[in-house]
């Protein structure tokens, strides 16, 4: 490091990669988080890919970004704007400069700034700074493609091999902003391409070479910056996506429980990594279909649990409308199954790679007849993991449908998970039928809990038939009698409101808040992230962020109610707020209601919070 | 351990006497204690019907589920225990309307399903609205001017569906239904039996040529594998070949070879032939044929997913979800 250069120590910094949609974005993205995370920094990180799978190369549409924030402390978000745009394009500098913060420094490679690539991104002359009002002095103007190739001159490689490493360059050249250990991001590489040692020769040549770049000619920026770990949490690390997390969590849930984990799918995005990862995962047993349609995913589902194995269905908003009659079978069915929502936009095909919490009420209330179903929404990525294993055991231990809500933003973005142990997870136990029931059982009978037992197909002694038609309370024949449906639609409903959940928790002023945020799901880290930048600025503000929806903790209505002010923020038009009024009588809380397709934006909410304290 | 009929049964049916379903669900029950899987390792699954509340009177294990999604939790839970006997019952309208799509996939993937198709041609339950095997023109309260639709013929789907297995009975010939079902327990992968059956009330007389006997006698061909393809009253008539086409040849003194009448081969990989028996509708002449009309080996989707998983578990070093953890790229934090 050159001794002019003065270093500075930040809290956070936000680096968003932005580029062709085949540049590699997500690669570096996700070097540089881990990268960081390995040294102790928080991490958290959000793509934000287009829907077409292939525009045309250097087209407006075409852009996708990777967005890291990186931070001493906890991060929770992977923040509203960038520090660092690494612009990879015109087309990249013209969408994804919104993102960057008044100051931020900006990367761009000058060989993609060429007359055509200029038309392509819809600039008018080729001032593009000028044209879009940035400082020049802020910018980072490197011909990356020739250097990568001047790189590579020796290695034999294709130019358009070559060309491929420009991503490692920029991230070279943003480590060295950010004064990070290149030998992290080698042994990433190394093991990456362990079959390919030659292409990670390259990317590692690039590295330093992008590295060396930026040390060599400083860059035309002032600072370095280096961001010092707090708090750090000793322990050993993964960086793990909501998708993946969420796996993970069905896979360590069927181990426990020691059941087969069968998943029936279609793919949709936002959710179809699910279906990728688990397919994944022979070696463990999983048993993955790709079935014909949404309805197969979740009616083979069904068959799989009455066969006994711990069954899942994977979708996003469109798939739930046609699965609602077969996620009401197993309602009526009392089968355990574990429905897996990651929403998008919507309605119909809305906005498939963007993300909203538009489906709660559809999963609460969207089935015919009286159809409780417990709900529960995951709340980070690394939350999936949790979620996911408790909402399986909620299903197999009440012989129930269960609905996990997570959103596209949870789904694709990522953060730091530290590797769970099993042995610290809860015991996961179904209540089977016992030898001694033989004589007595019926179908319908149920233990203390109120919950039917389950008899496998294949147990001696317990052939039954289930079905879709309501069933006698006692014989688990057909029934049409008044008394007994009525009975039923009771029973089923004291199960589900039985069912033991953990008291919501309230953050920061927890005794004299002005007022309470509450929020469910995806959108903790953003919320989170808005209280704690207004209690530095001296506001009193709490936050309670549900997981468990249905049933409602049991603390709901008393947290509700003990504070003078609360604004249930939520990224649809307050299905929430709107299903706690009807739960928590007298309740009628402010309402901060966005349907962007995008993550909050803290500032946002800030702003609107404060308003609401001074009004 | 061997089985009576009476094992299998439960309860009393509630179908409308004289119904087809009563004559099924008796030769069902019999061909389960001929086949002589016990009880607890049978799962009948039906979906919504006349016909799908067969379930109630099993004493198995079983499914009377949603309307046309009987195959596709059938294969669920297939998959998920393959050594379960699944049998999935649908009607008409349960198997090729609603749940068609699930119908066709099932045959497509040849899950080890015995699938039976109850196919009187007509909604019972909904009380007599035309159905997708009813005739062009039915007659029905949804169609009182007659459908101006043409119908599914089951076998043609379940061969475009790439199904390995399609076998015909009629409800009331107990002894062709029993052998039929035991054929399709038999086969390993996806079996298609269609039953003819009556709906007394809303399409009576549907099958009337081959609901008897002597109907049978004189309007039905039973084929079965190897044997020619022989039919009448005294077996004057056989089955042969005409250019693309089939044809009736009349046999003179019992020489069927030198009538050029065709040898039945199920076993043919290739269903041309095999269509074209299926297809035979009682018209122009030619019979309906009854029996195993295709029967050809092939892969099961059930036995492949398990083969690639005990295959990719050898492949593979982890085994458990800690083994899983320590295939990613791991940092310490210390």
């Amino acid at each position: 490091m050159s001794e002019e250069l003065e270093i500075k120590e930040l809290e956070d910094v936000v680096v968003r990669f932005s580029g062709d949609s085949g540049d590699g974005m997500q690669l570096a993205g996700n070097i540089f988080s881990t990268v960081s995370a390995t040294v102790g920094n928080s991490i958290s990180t959000f793509p934000d890919y287009p829907a077409d799978i292939r525009a045309p190369q250097g087209s407006l549409t075409g852009v996708s970004g990777f967005q890291v924030h990186i931070g001493a402390g906890m991060v929770f978000t992977p923040g509203d704007k960038c520090d660092v745009l690494v612009a990879m394009n015109a087309a990249a500098l013209k969408t994804q400069y919104k993102y960057a913060k008044p100051g931020a420094a900006i990367i761009i490679d000058t060989d993609s700034f060429g007359q055509k690539d200029l038309e392509k991104a819809a600039f008018k002359t080729e001032d593009y700074l000028g044209e879009m009002g940035i400082d020049p002095d802020r910018v980072i103007a490197c011909p990356i493609t020739q250097m990568v190739k001047d790189c590579l001159a020796d290695s034999g490689m294709e130019v358009k091999a070559m060309v491929k490493c420009r991503n490692m360059f920029a991230l070279g050249l943003v480590c060295w902003l950010f004064d990070r250990d290149l030998n992290i991001a080698f042994n990433f590489l190394k093991e990456k391409f362990a079959k390919k040692p030659g292409v990670a020769e390259a990317n590692i040549k690039v590295i330093q070479a992008g590295y060396d770049y930026g040390h060599n000619t400083h860059s035309s920026v002032a600072n370095v910056y280096r961001i010092e770990t707090k708090n750090k949490v000793p322990g050993r690390y993964m960086d793990i996506t909501g998708n993946k997390a969420t796996a993970y969590g069905l896979i360590a849930a069927a181990e426990k429980a020691g059941l087969k984990l069968y998943l029936g799918s279609y793919p949709i995005t936002p959710a179809t990594d699910v279906l990728h990862e688990l397919s994944k995962h022979k070696s463990l047993g999983v048993t993955t279909v790709q079935c014909e349609d949404e309805i197969a995913g979740c009616a083979s589902a069904l068959g799989a649990s009455f066969a006994g194995a711990l069954a899942v269905t994977s979708t996003s908003g469109p798939g739930i409308c046609l699965k609602s009659e077969a996620m009401n079978l197993g309602v009526i069915m009392e089968l355990p199954l574990v429905v897996l929502d990651v929403q998008r936009g919507g309605p119909a095909t809305g906005l498939p790679t963007k993300s909203e919490q538009t489906d709660l009420l559809q999963v609460l209330f969207g089935r015919n007849g009286e159809s409780p179903m417990p709900v529960m929404a995951a709340t980070s990525p690394t939350d999936c993991f949790d979620s996911a294993y408790q909402a399986a055991k909620m299903a197999l231990e009440n012989m129930t449908p269960v609905v996990l809500l997570t959103d596209a933003y949870v789904a694709n973005g990522s953060g730091a998970l530290k590797l769970p142990n099993l042995n610290d997870y809860p015991a996961i136990n179904p209540p089977y039928v016992t030898e001694d029931m033989k004589e007595t059982w019926a179908p319908y009978q149920r233990n203390e809990r109120g919950v039917r037992y389950w008899a496998v197909p294949g147990t001696e002694g317990f052939t039954h038939i289930l079905g879709g038609l309501e069933k006698d309370n006692k014989t688990g024949a057909i029934s049409t009698d008044p008394e007994n449906h009525n009975l039923m639609t009771q029973l089923r409903q004291d199960k589900i409101d039985n069912i033991q959940v953990p008291d919501v928790e309230v953050l920061g002023d927890v005794d004299d808040a002005e007022l309470l945020i509450v929020g469910f799901g995806g959108t903790y880290g953003h919320l989170h992230a808005a209280m704690d930048e207004m209690r530095a600025e001296g506001k009193k503000v709490a936050l309670a962020h549900f997981k468990y929806i249905r049933p409602l903790p049991k603390n709901t209505a008393e947290v509700l109610k003990k504070y003078p002010k609360v604004v249930v923020a939520e990224q649809n038009m307050g299905q929430f707020a709107g299903y706690l009024r009807m739960k928590v009588d007298g309740f009628v809380p402010y309402q901060f209601n966005q349907v962007k397709g995008q993550p909050f934006v803290v500032a946002e909410l800030k702003q609107a919070f404060t308003e609401i304290i001074t009004k | 351990m061997a089985f009576t009929a009476q094992d299998y049964k439960k309860g009393q049916p509630r179908w409308c006497p004289g119904c087809g379903d009563h004559f099924f669900l008796a030769s069902l029950h019999k061909a389960m204690a001929e086949i002589g899987v016990a009880p607890k390792d049978i799962a009948v699954i039906s979906g919504i019907g006349c016909s799908s509340r067969l379930p109630h009177y099993m004493a198995t294990y079983g499914m009377n589920t949603i309307h046309g999604r009987a195959a596709a939790i059938a294969t669920g839970c297939k998959v998920a225990n393959p050594d379960l006997a699944v049998w999935q019952i649908s009607g008409d309208g349960d198997g090729l309307a609603i749940g068609g799509n699930h119908f066709i996939h099932a045959n497509r993937r040849n899950i080890n399903l015995n699938m039976i198709l109850l196919n009187n041609r007509i909604y019972g339950l909904t009380k007599g609205q035309y159905s997708p095997t009813s005739p062009r023109g039915f007659v029905s309260k949804s169609s009182p001017y007659g459908t101006v639709e043409d119908p599914f013929r089951p076998a043609e789907l379940c061969f475009g569906a790439r199904g390995h297995f399609f076998a015909r009975a009629v409800a009331t010939d107990a002894a062709g239904t029993v052998d039929i079902l035991k054929s399709a327990y038999n086969h390993k992968g996806a079996s298609v039996c269609e039953i003819l059956q009556n709906c007394v009330i809303f399409n009576n007389g549907t099958h009337d040529s081959v609901y008897t006997k002597e109907g049978r006698a004189k309007n039905a061909i039973y084929v079965k594998h190897g044997e020619p393809l022989i039919f009448g009253e005294n077996n004057e008539f056989g089955i042969a070949q005409d250019g693309f086409n089939l044809k009736i040849v009349e046999i003179a003194n019992g020489d069927w070879k030198a009538a050029g009448v065709l040898v039945h081969d199920a076993h043919c990989e290739d269903n041309t032939l095999q269509l074209k028996l299926a297809m035979m509708d009682g018209t122009n002449g030619f019979p309906i044929a009854l029996g195993v009309i295709r029967d050809v080996e092939a892969p099961t989707y059930d036995d492949c997913v398990t083969a690639q998983i005990e295959e990719v578990k050898s492949q593979k070093k982890y085994h458990n979800f800690a083994e899983l953890l320590e295939t990613n790229d791991i940092w310490e934090v210390k």
